[in-house]
């Protein structure tokens, strides 16, 4: 049976499209089929952060649109072979994405992959709804800033309310990820505690990202994480989710961001 | 530095305060929110017309009950505020 999920925050530059990826890359990694798919239309990055951005030759719109057919617009990763990637249109109207030619698509896929992972485009219009729509679960991409959670909430609100699953009377299940944490800010009172967001927005953890050179290093490289520093905290962190996901009982870790000789040098105690 | 850092307050538990406040706010206005910001509007702007008030210290809110759901509409005029006379327009 496979999973469609939305990879979705409200708010922009959280991480959603490297999250995507990284948790799309750790799934495919362990020998299931995933699928991601870029939302974003007019704004495409997932196939920039994956590395394929050279290899697109038709996308989602295409698709819909009856002009490629879906195993013509889909790209292999060229290191993970159970990888997809299904690009979103760079130069066209996000009007073309209709609800009923998602669908069709959301279908299709269902039967070829295990994971079908959605990444949705920041803010609440229709690119963002139409990805959340099909999804049988969410992951709420947040970081711990004050802006961040309340989009998360607002989202949060829509998934109840708007998806499919929700006017059946069914729940979409959601999964909070909270990403560019610093543990050391947050024990100085510095920065939102994982505690504190989980408090406020009320939805289960699937894991913390800590803030990390790693992570932007990854995406300059267009490799996952996963793949680009495997033994980083953040490669660590999207491995486990990615593994809670699957429904495996994995104990919550809470990363410590690594300290800089001259960090340390520098570093002050608060008294 | 360090003297200055000493005697500011930790900004975090402000920030999640302040979250909870107006998230508590947003949700219970939230699937309501088309009636009752449409209601809110045509209120406020009735009111508005005859006393000036406070848009800070209006609460509207709606309970939606089984047989009959009320809609409560609480607006703080300050004392001594100038009434406006309708008849100059």
């Amino acid at each position: 049976m496979a999973q469609v999920l939305v990879v979705t925050s409200g708010k922009g530059g959280v991480g959603k499209t490297t999250s995507t990826a990284a948790l799309g890359a750790a799934l495919a990694q362990d020998g299931a089929k995933v699928v991601v798919i870029d939302f974003d239309v007019g704004l495409r990055n997932l196939d920039l952060v994956l590395g394929a951005e050279r290899r697109v030759v038709f996308d989602l719109i295409n698709v819909i649109n009856g002009v490629a057919k879906l195993s013509q617009a889909l790209i292999r990763d060229k290191r993970l072979e159970n990888l997809h990637l299904l690009p979103a249109s760079q130069t066209r109207d996000k009007d073309a994405l209709t609800e009923d030619g998602v669908a069709k698509v959301i279908e299709e896929l269902r039967t070829k992959f295990d994971w079908v992972l959605c990444d949705s485009p920041a803010g609440i219009e229709r690119g963002a709804t139409l990805a959340m729509r099909y999804a049988d679960s969410a992951i709420i991409v947040t970081n711990p800033e004050v802006s961040s959670v309340r989009d998360s909430d607002r989202i949060i609100g829509l998934l109840d309310s708007k998806t499919v699953k929700a006017e059946r009377g069914e729940r979409v299940d959601k999964h909070l990820l909270i990403t560019r944490y610093q543990s050391s800010r947050a024990a100085r009172g510095e920065m939102l505690s994982v505690e504190d967001v989980l408090e406020i927005l009320s939805t289960p953890l699937l894991g913390i990202v800590p803030e990390s050179k790693e992570v932007l290093r990854a995406s300059n490289m267009g490799s996952p994480v996963i793949l680009s520093d495997p033994k980083s905290a953040p490669a660590r962190a999207y491995s486990d989710a990615a593994r809670r996901l699957k429904g495996e009982q994995i104990p919550m870790h809470v990363p410590k961001e690594a300290k800089s000789l001259l960090n340390m040098l520098f570093a002050r105690k608060a008294a | 530095m360090n003297l200055i850092a000493l005697f500011r307050r930790d900004s975090a538990p402000v920030a999640r305060e302040r979250l909870q406040i107006l998230l508590a706010h947003e949700r219970a206005t939230r699937g309501q929110s088309d009636l009752l910001s449409i209601l809110r509007e045509e209120i406020l702007a009735v009111i508005g017309r005859h006393v000036s008030y406070d848009p800070e210290k209006v609460q509207i809110t709606m309970d939606r009950g089984k047989s009959v759901s009320t809609l409560a509409v609480d607006i703080e005029i300050p004392n001594g505020s100038s009434r406006l006379s309708a008849i100059h327009a």
